[in-house]
């Protein structure tokens, strides 16, 4: 089961009310030693910093003085600031447009690679390799030059008599390679869904069969379904991934986040805010935002799951 | 490759879709659907194929001629780009290998421990305490970066490989404690019934019994954590600022930078050299790759 299948379930036992809340604890502390390494990280680099960062996000600190208390400033600067919110819209772009292509090419190749299938292994395979290398600085090189003017791309536009631009350098177009390149990356996903198709089984299809329901039916009212669940991880996930995107922004525009702030994403003009010019406070500021914005994303989907996310329990 | 994945998925043969009339059109919709995803792999792994083939190429060819067919190969790249930055690039591969390594141990030892505590003690909080771990997860990173590098900085580790390894040793990457979770619910309760009955503590059935069972899961757990710190950019390029600290993906980025513009064949050649060790461990641990996507949704 997935991660977010337990917290859910978490969430509806304690809503239950629990009957394990008068039980023993008979390993209490053993468990607290082997617990030990994960609760000084969880306090010391997790909490600790979460609320060190709520503090420095009132204050205006750069690393020599120290932090100095200036309430909302750092917010109402944020807010003030036309670059602020072209990042914030360049990554929500990112995330809006490159997440569903990227789920919705990994549900489709999912779905044609058919249990059993000759050659099975080898298209995952070649599908799964680039969303491990995706993320890597040898790949945004590389993409720097297939999107460049000499490129790949243009090479295979060049063949149809089309003369492309430099797509890397282009302003309309910069955040489109990257997004291209997230896309790309489909493969991770793709496996999860693999995983949930077998996990359907195969009497449904063979009762469905027997009803006469022909593939797209079979598909609408068995396959969708029943993938819902894993639907919604994917979803959920990779929008939160996708927030954070960084590496390849940086790379690909040369860490500037051009041409034209065209990929100065959220990320981006947030390390250059804490470690360029070492405005900690208001880094900390705009990560917390981010925070909260993610959060947002989150607790929408979820709402939203109510609607559309089936779950036979 | 991964024939055993292949005769697991294979299916128990439903005769019912076979009595369908028309396996003319059957074959038609296969060969359509194969053709299909080769075009579909072509355009996946196309600019990975290119990328060797040009670091290959003379420098004056590599745009002048993008097709990947092409009979004058040199290995010069190669030999010119390992010493074009102010270390050779071994430097940042043992770098590299040393963060890697270190990361690895840390994560092994740290996950599997809360993992062992989460699937099977009983303790007070025991909920409350795994949704904390599972929501780690989703925590945007940011949000705690300045102050860890404040924390970082305080100890005197900046320029040092212990702001990256470090934290692994504290379970910091829930995913793995999630994933070490579930195998260890997934072993039959008897195993460890049996061990208590021996006498064996928790400490025993941790090491004795529990590791060696969960070998697939810190495989994979060992397997992910290589390619993440192999290829992680944010840490180090927070963390390191001496070149000769550099790992591979940041001395990387020194290419782009310090490049004349005109030296694409070099920079082709370290980016191959600095994939190669991803390929090799995907190549060799894809079955724990693909098993722990599946369970866990990591990348």
């Amino acid at each position: 089961m997935s991660s977010l299948g337990e917290l859910r379930d978490i969430a509806v036992r304690r809503r239950r009310g629990g009957a394990r809340g008068k039980e023993k604890y008979p390993d209490n502390k053993a468990a607290y030693l082997f617990l030990l390494p994960w609760t000084v990280g969880l306090l010391g680099l997790t909490i600790g910093p979460m609320i060190a960062s709520l503090y420095l996000s009132f204050t205006e600190y750069n690393l020599f003085r120290a932090p100095e208390w200036i309430g909302l400033e750092n917010f109402s600067a944020m807010f003030g600031d036309e670059r602020f919110w072209n990042s914030f819209r360049v990554t929500v772009v990112y995330v809006l447009v490159g997440v569903p292509i990227q789920l919705v090419l990994a549900l489709g190749l999912a779905m044609l690679l058919d249990k059993g299938m000759r050659g099975l292994s080898f298209y995952r395979s070649v599908f799964y390799l680039p969303s491990l290398m995706g993320g890597s600085v040898a790949i945004a090189i590389l993409w720097r030059q297939v999107f460049g003017k000499e490129g790949l791309v243009n090479g295979v536009l060049g063949w149809f008599g089309v003369d492309g631009p430099g797509w890397i350098g282009h302003p309309d177009f910069a955040l489109g390679t990257l997004i291209v390149l997230n896309v790309w990356t489909f493969g991770s996903p793709m496996v999860i869904f693999l995983a949930g198709l077998r996990q359907i089984p195969e009497m449904f299809y063979e009762a469905a069969s027997m009803d006469g329901a022909g593939r797209l039916r079979k598909f609408f009212s068995i396959t969708l379904p029943l993938l819902t669940p894993i639907i919604f991880f994917n979803l959920v996930l990779q929008i939160i991934f996708a927030f954070q995107a960084f590496t390849q922004a940086y790379v690909v525009s040369g860490g500037t986040g051009g041409p034209a702030d065209a990929t100065m994403f959220y990320t981006l003009l947030l390390y250059k805010e804490a470690f360029t010019e070492l405005n900690m406070g208001y880094a900390s500021a705009m990560a917390w935002f981010l925070v909260i914005v993610v959060a947002a994303f989150t607790a929408f989907n979820f709402w939203l799951s109510k609607y559309w996310v089936f779950y036979d329990d | 490759m991964t024939t055993e994945t292949e005769t697991l998925a294979r299916p128990t043969a439903p005769p019912l879709r076979r009595r369908r009339p028309g396996g003319g059109r059957r074959a038609l919709r296969s060969t359509g659907k194969h053709v299909m995803l080769t075009a579909m792999s072509v355009v996946m792994i196309y600019p990975l194929i290119w990328l060797l083939v040009s670091s290959f190429k003379p420098n004056s060819e590599i745009f002048r001629d993008l097709s990947i067919f092409t009979a004058d190969l040199t290995a010069e790249n190669y030999a010119n780009g390992w010493n074009d930055l102010q270390f050779p690039f071994s430097v940042f591969i043992v770098n590299s290998s040393i963060i890697a390594l270190g990361a690895i141990v840390g994560n092994l030892v740290s996950c599997s421990l809360a993992a062992y505590a989460f699937a099977r003690l009983r303790f007070r909080g025991r909920n409350l305490m795994f949704a904390i771990m599972l929501g780690s997860i989703m925590l945007p990173f940011q949000v705690l970066m300045v102050p860890q590098f404040l924390i970082f900085k305080e100890l005197g580790w900046l320029n040092t490989f212990l702001p990256l390894i470090a934290p692994k040793f504290l379970a910091t990457e829930a995913f793995f404690v999630f994933l070490m979770v579930q195998f260890i619910r997934s072993l039959p309760e008897e195993v460890f019934e049996a061990a208590r009955i021996d006498g064996a503590g928790h400490f025993r059935s941790y090491t004795q019994i529990t590791l060696p069972l969960i070998m697939p899961a810190l495989a994979t757990t060992a397997i992910f954590t290589f390619i993440w710190t192999w290829g992680d950019f944010f840490g180090p390029l927070v963390y390191l600022r001496l070149p000769e600290t550099w790992p591979v993906s940041v001395a990387l980025k020194g290419y782009l930078d310090a490049q004349s513009s005109s030296d694409y064949g070099s920079m082709f050649a370290m980016s191959v050299v600095s994939l190669l060790p991803m390929f090799l461990v995907f190549v060799l641990g894809q079955r724990f790759l693909i098993k722990g996507v599946a369970t866990t949704g990591i990348k």
